[in-house]
């Protein structure tokens, strides 16, 4: 096997698992969640059951919905399969990976988030505009924390193309870096916001007051439903993916070997369920906070990310 | 402990005390300003004595366990003693809105560190790289004692204005020398009690520790 | 031995006071213990006259033409200061505005403040003159607020939160001192002795200094109240005991500019230029310019003679940055005379509104035939504070002047301007207060008051014989100084 093949079968196998585990980890999740609050759980693959029905329900649609309701759903799904080829989830050695960078990556979840607002206010109901306008809100602070939170781990490791950071994260030794401790506080604190869970927005309620992209997408139905759900899952999957990329990317294969991919997989597998358990302890602990402390949320994740690149600059 | 080690410890004990910093100015409860206000002390502490450890000096120690005891233990309980005497609402008012005056620390930080950047230059220790951090650490305070308008907060901000002080002279010299510390250390305690009794004049006098109601003072009345 | 004996006297005092500050004799104990205080500054210096300046403890305290004859006015200042708060604290006592802990406080508390002056003064280490400059503030601090009215303890409460963090950022230039310093001297004591640094002053990091000295400037500028940093100085001064206000104005605005003064020297030293001293030019002009507008505007008598101690803390701030041996010998001067004169006027003012129960300057009148020597006391006062000849702040200010028109002929125009306005304010506003016709309501209100007219007789005798002759240990002092400094 020659070596761009190989890669490209990576490749291949890596968005396959993104698009098929997605909903395994959102299962996984709400298990635990389920078990944590003392409650029986629909199982780990409801999920999948779920997006099942809900592609051969009808589709209702809105009377003076435009085109770019019906488009939405498919473009918010391609730019999210789209971002899982770029961001190295088994491998750092994906090709299209080198096409895009982590700004390129950032811009892909903005264009997503773009379609879905405006969808969202193209159905002309009260609650997809307002839930629109949070989404934007949310948005334009979560996005500037994101950059630079990317920024400072792109100064530490040299690089802004992903695969290449995680390259040099792999292969160089364990130090303390207060940088990127820092960076990964502000990450930790953008993924909640971006993918939507508690204390931010809660993925699960349907209340009035309190939704933020759950208003936004009230109005789709049968397969446009499903793969907005879908998306969703494979978008919580992504950022958990990214963070492992980006702060302990330890065990991912560099190579196409597969004994490396077997590595790969089963260290991916024990991270990201850490990730469940720590995604549901927060979420039972804390409760969602008023959408008027969002901004101070994302100010929290803005300054520490602007701290971790001071710090780079100051203690390292 | 390795020398690297023991640098890496020291600046990632640093970034902690930014940290203990901005979250003195970004926090809304008084309480909640205390535990940060005890835990800049004990990662201050920690540092003095990983660097008294390092370069073998044991004079560190002995103000390394100062700031324990006064800085983590005397002053957060005296003021913890103080707040609940006087039953101090539990919620701090600010004068400017707290993403601005993140944006001023922010801006305070780097200026702080082209300030010190001659330093940092001249100096061979292992700790240079923090006196940037120590000197942000005391302009963070004087940020938030111009920012908040309470009796307390300002303390506090004091207090914190004089860690960052005390790691400046960590950072810039391994210390000062134990005579002079000893000294600070006492001043600092006697300012203690001074506030101490500042709270029970302030509060009698005018029935609430907000400061806003001390705006009588002025040349024109 | 003279100088921990001088130091002890005070320390021993306040303790003594401590315990019997509310009895009766407690005023002459503090009398007592200023007077030997005084005595044995004076056997300090005329130790110092005869056998040169000296080096003792280790290297802990040292003596030289410069501290020595500030300690003495201290010294000096703090006893006669004491003899006029006798039946100062004792009338504010039988009108019921202080209690007993208070008395006991307040005794105790001059006492300290007066050893933590002494301390600062005669200390050679850079670290231990900051916390004794710490320690004065926080000894008075609770002494402005003696009175507990609201205004009094917002008074304080300024005093000691902007005199807190203006004099932290000194510790920090201390830090960045002792940071160049370690790298010529070696770590230790050793490092931060004014005696060793200034002779090692020329081979400390310049850049380090500089920015060392924009601390020590923004540090020990608070102190001594020089503009912009000045808010906390007329209320500290204006709401405490007048006996307080007097020493505060007199003498520790005096300690302050000494410990500017000599980190000004070293840095002066290490630059090889006189960047410090521009930046103490600057710093003393707006000061005398901005505070002499003030005067104008003021209508407590207290405050107004605050920002009079603002303006001359101004004149000399600037004469030491402008350099010069005329110059320093002038700003040397200067500070003598002021704290003479400036203490002087205290006195009287404290007695001037005791009569009248007021510290409003409208509703001060007719001083001159309610108490005739306060009446004449403040006249004489304002007279010589202002710079009329033939008193001693005459002689400084035209000292600095002349320096002025030579060196920075430029300045020369503002600073007769500062003088003219603040002149003009003060008279325009003394006037009436002195000889101005009392009202009925006035003249009602004006109580009989037991004063003590002997240290404000003693203070304008000295100021008047300084402007007529300097004696010869004075001037030689001086020029030693004027050497040190350069």
């Amino acid at each position: 096997m020659t070596n761009s093949s190989s890669s490209i079968i990576v490749e291949c196998l890596q968005v396959a698992t993104v698009v098929f585990l997605a909903p395994l980890f959102t299962g996984w999740v709400r298990l635990l969640k389920c078990r944590a609050q003392a409650r029986t759980s629909a199982g780990l693959l409801q999920p999948y059951r779920d997006i099942y029905k809900l592609f051969f329900k009808e589709v209702a649609l809105a009377e003076n919905a435009s085109w770019i309701f019906r488009f939405t759903p498919y473009m918010v799904f391609g730019a999210t399969v789209m971002a899982g080829a770029i961001i190295p989830v088994i491998s750092t050695r994906a090709p299209l990976s080198a096409t895009a960078d982590i700004i390129a990556l950032v811009a892909i979840f903005a264009l997503a988030r773009f379609f879905s607002a405006l969808a969202g206010m193209d159905a002309g109901t009260a609650f997809g505009g307002m839930g629109s306008s949070r989404e934007m809100m949310v948005a334009s602070l979560a996005e500037p924390a994101m950059l630079m939170s990317v920024f400072t781990i792109s100064l530490v490791n040299r690089s802004t193309s992903l695969s290449q950071m995680t390259h040099v994260i792999v292969n160089s030794p364990i130090m303390l870096r207060p940088s990127l401790a820092f960076a990964l506080l502000a990450f930790a604190l953008i993924a909640i916001a971006e993918t939507g869970r508690i204390p931010v927005d809660n993925p699960a309620t349907h209340l009035e007051l309190t939704m933020i992209h759950e208003a936004m997408c009230l109005e789709f139905s049968g397969r446009h439903l499903a793969l907005i759900e879908w998306a969703k899952g494979i978008k919580l999957l992504l950022f958990a993916s990214l963070g492992i990329a980006l702060f302990a990317p330890w065990g991912m294969a560099t190579g196409g070997t597969l004994q490396s991919l077997v590595i790969s997989y089963v260290t991916l597998t024990a991270k990201l369920a850490v990730i469940g358990v720590a995604i549901v302890l927060i979420e039972t602990r804390l409760a969602k906070m008023r959408i008027f402390r969002v901004p101070e949320f994302l100010g929290a994740a803005f300054l520490l990310a602007t701290l971790g690149m001071l710090s780079y600059f100051m203690l390292e | 402990m390795s020398h690297e080690l023991a640098i890496e410890i020291n600046s990632l004990l640093a970034a902690l005390i930014l940290l203990t910093s901005f979250g003195l100015l970004v926090q809304r409860r008084v309480y909640g300003l205390l535990h940060i206000f005890a835990w800049q002390g004990v990662f201050l502490s920690v540092s003095t004595a990983i660097v008294g450890y390092s370069a073998g000096l044991n004079h560190l120690y002995i103000s390394a366990a100062m700031t324990l005891v006064i800085k983590v233990f005397a002053l957060p309980y005296i003021l913890y003693v103080l707040i609940h005497k006087l039953r101090i609402k539990k919620e701090v008012e600010d004068m400017v809105n707290i993403p601005t005056t993140m944006l001023i620390g922010i801006a305070v930080v780097i200026f702080s560190y082209h300030l010190t950047a001659p330093i940092r230059e001249l100096s061979t220790l292992m700790t240079r790289s923090t006196l940037a951090v120590a000197l942000s650490t005391v302009l963070l305070g004087l940020l938030m004692m111009i920012t908040r308008k309470k009796a307390v907060t300002q303390i506090i901000g004091f207090l914190a204005l004089e860690n960052g002080l005390f790691f400046a002279a960590t950072s810039a010299t391994y210390g000062m020398p134990l005579v002079v510390e000893l000294g600070v250390a006492l001043d600092i305690l006697i300012a203690a009690f001074i506030f101490g009794m500042f709270f029970f004049q302030i509060r009698t006098s005018f029935d609430s520790l907000d400061l806003k109601e001390m705006e009588k003072l002025k040349d024109l009345d | 031995m003279t100088l921990i004996a001088l130091l002890s006297i005070s320390l021993v005092s306040a303790v003594v006071l401590a315990f019997i500050g509310d009895k009766r004799y407690a005023a002459e104990v503090n009398i007592l213990g200023g007077a030997a205080t005084f005595a044995v500054s004076l056997l300090l210096g005329a130790e110092v006259y005869i056998s040169g300046p000296f080096v003792i403890a280790n290297g802990f305290f040292f003596v030289d033409a410069l501290n020595v004859y500030l300690a003495v006015l201290t010294a000096f200042v703090s006893m006669t200061t004491a003899i006029f708060s006798r039946p100062y604290m004792r009338h504010e006592r039988e009108i019921g505005r202080v209690g007993k802990t208070a008395m006991r406080f307040y005794h105790a508390m001059y006492q300290l403040f007066i050893f933590a002056m002494l301390l600062a003064l005669l200390t050679n280490n850079v670290g231990v003159l900051w916390i004794s400059m710490e320690l004065a503030t926080l000894s008075t601090v609770l002494l402005v607020s003696l009175y507990r009215t609201p205004s009094s303890i917002e008074a304080a409460w300024k005093y000691f939160i902007l005199c807190g963090v203006g004099i932290a950022q000194a510790l920090f230039g201390t830090v960045l001192l002792y940071f160049a310093a370690e790298k010529v001297l070696g770590e230790g004591s050793a490092a931060l002795q004014w005696t060793n640094l200034s002779r090692v002053s020329g081979q400390l990091e310049p850049t380090v200094l500089s920015l060392a000295f924009i601390f020590f400037m923004i540090g020990y500028g608070t102190k001594v109240g020089l503009v912009p940093l000045h808010n906390w100085l007329p209320d500290a001064h204006a709401e405490g005991p007048t006996p307080i206000s007097a020493v505060l104005s007199g003498l520790l605005l005096n300690i302050a500019l000494y410990a500017l003064v000599r980190c000004k020297a070293l840095v002066d030293g290490a630059t090889h230029g006189n960047k410090a001293g521009y930046i103490m030019m600057a710093f003393g002009m707006v000061s005398l310019l901005v505070s002499a507008f003030s005067l104008l505007r003021q209508k407590d008598i207290k405050r107004m003679f605050s920002y009079s101690s603002i303006e001359h803390m101004g004149i000399a701030a600037f004469a030491f940055g402008l350099g010069g041996s005329v110059a320093t010998f002038g700003a040397l001067l200067h500070m003598l005379v002021h704290s003479l004169t400036k203490s002087a006027i205290f006195f009287t003012v404290g007695h001037a509104s005791q009569i009248y129960a007021t510290q409003q300057m409208t509703r001060i009148r007719g001083l001159i035939r309610a108490n005739g020597p306060v009446g004449w006391g403040l006249m004489l006062g304002v007279a010589a504070i202002t710079g009329m000849p033939p008193f001693g702040v005459f002689t400084s200010e035209f000292l600095i002047l002349t320096a002025t028109i030579k060196d920075a002929p430029i300045m020369s125009p503002f600073f007769l301007l500062g003088l003219a306005v603040a002149f003009a304010a003060l008279f325009k506003k003394t006037m009436p207060m002195v000889f101005g016709e009392a009202g009925e309501s006035a003249r009602l209100s004006a109580h009989s008051i037991k004063v003590s007219d002997s240290p404000v007789v003693i203070h304008m005798l000295i100021v008047l014989s300084l402007g007529l002759y300097l004696p010869v240990f004075l001037s030689d002092w001086f020029h030693a100084a004027v050497r040190l400094l350069r």
